[in-house]
């Protein structure tokens, strides 16, 4: 089955394998901004969850960043 | 005095016969045969093979406790030092079996050494156990490994201190020796960086794990009817952390149900994760694991469902093959339950 992989730093997903890459926020909240109000915190993670279903639907042949 | 050894051998190598004998109980004899024949004249006066035990290869990896218990007898009957294992070549299940002989012998003290091909699956399994020497792909590199095994088990004998796998010769066994520099690290590394710009030769100090690759799996048809699941190397587990997942260098995961969570709240839920600063996921930890949009979605059609369990392990200094072990074990779990596509974050 698809995996997408949901990290910061992109150099790592690539190394260790992903095929369906997501760069998010930062490493101790990839899905979320602490310094934003909550609303538009959980707007910037639903894009990104969004961007992940996205990646999870295309066929990629080779490690994709989305 | 001549040091004693216990040389270990196939049915083969011992002419009990060939594949219709691989079923050949380990039989113990005095003195050296087959290829210890070659390694007795190499020890000359420095050592003698007391015996050598013949077990044919199938009978020794169905039967490893026994064969281990019976190598452990034979050390004992002839009060050897050391045992040495084949040499195995690229025969498979015989580099199996002389990596577990070298081993039991490890595991009751003594000095241990067996040689083989390097891509023999023995050298995976055995190597952080036992010495293992590199040989060619056939018995026609017999003339090489003898005399290098036979130099190589006089000097773990003589109890000298043994240099790095790529000084001394034998396979790396995953086990870091601590040496002293006349420079510091940083000039270390600042000499090494310069090589590597100039595109010449350098010798890494700490080489970084290989991972395998995957071929991408075709993407999910119908999102709003697919079940999507969560896991995470990022450490959320429910509060308290039942399952004791260390925040380095995790030896497990753990499955945790998202029946009735609608969304992950600090009470419930925290981070186990050594890794990293805590505070942003212990405030809310669909920073790490989205489980609140995800329900929302779930709710508006936009994917089918959430799967009920999720996965999650804590990725800091955690062992390559655990993980790749522990991504296995998931896979297969999520696919018995016929999840179609997975969404895995990180910290």
């Amino acid at each position: 089955m698809p995996v997408a992989h949901m990290a910061s730093i992109v150099p790592i997903s690539k190394s260790v394998g992903a095929n369906r890459i997501i760069p998010t926020v930062a490493i101790p909240h990839p899905l979320g901004n602490p310094a934003l109000p909550r609303e538009e915190e959980v707007a910037v993670r639903r894009q990104l969850v969004e961007k992940a279903l996205m990646a999870l639907s295309a066929d990629v042949s080779d490690q994709t960043v989305f | 005095m001549a040091y004693r050894i216990i040389h270990y051998i196939n049915q083969f190598f011992g002419g009990v016969g060939g594949e219709d004998k691989a079923d050949h109980p380990p039989e113990l004899r005095a003195g050296a045969a087959g290829p210890g024949l070659a390694l007795k004249q190499a020890w000359g006066d420095q050592a003698e093979i007391a015996a050598t035990v013949v077990c044919g290869d199938n009978y020794c990896v169905g039967h490893p406790e026994e064969v281990a218990g019976f190598i452990g007898q034979a050390l004992d009957k002839y009060q050897a030092q050391a045992l040495v294992a084949g040499p195995a070549f690229n025969a498979g299940r015989y580099g199996l079996a002389c990596g577990l002989a070298a081993s039991a012998a490890a595991a009751r003290g003594r000095v241990s050494l067996t040689a083989m091909f390097p891509e023999n699956p023995g050298v995976e399994i055995y190597k952080a156990n036992t010495f293992i020497l590199p040989t060619a792909d056939s018995a026609r590199g017999m003339g090489q490994a003898v005399p290098a095994m036979a130099a190589f088990a006089i000097k773990l004998l003589n109890g000298r201190r043994l240099g790095s796998a790529a000084e001394e010769g034998y396979i790396e066994r995953g086990v870091r020796l601590n040496t002293f520099h006349d420079e510091i690290g940083a000039e270390r590394a600042v000499n090494m960086l310069m090589k590597k710009i100039k595109g010449q030769y350098f010798l890494t100090e700490y080489k970084m794990p290989a991972f395998d690759r995957v071929r991408p799996r075709p993407g999910v048809k119908d999102m709003s009817r697919a079940t999507i699941a969560l896991v995470t190397s990022g450490g959320i587990v429910p509060k308290g952390n039942p399952d004791h997942i260390p925040a380095s260098s995790a030896r497990s995961y753990g499955a945790y149900s998202l029946e009735g969570v609608d969304d992950l709240t600090g009470e419930d839920f925290q981070t186990a994760h050594g890794g990293y600063d805590q505070t942003f996921a212990n405030e809310d930890p669909d920073r790490v694991l989205p489980v609140d949009v995800l329900r929302c979605m779930e709710r508006e059609g936009r994917i089918g469902r959430l799967f009920p369990t999720y996965f999650a392990t804590v990725g800091n200094g955690t062992a390559v093959a655990h993980a790749a072990q522990w991504g296995g074990e998931i896979g297969q779990k999520l696919r018995e339950a016929e999840v179609q596509a997975v969404i895995l974050t990180s910290t």
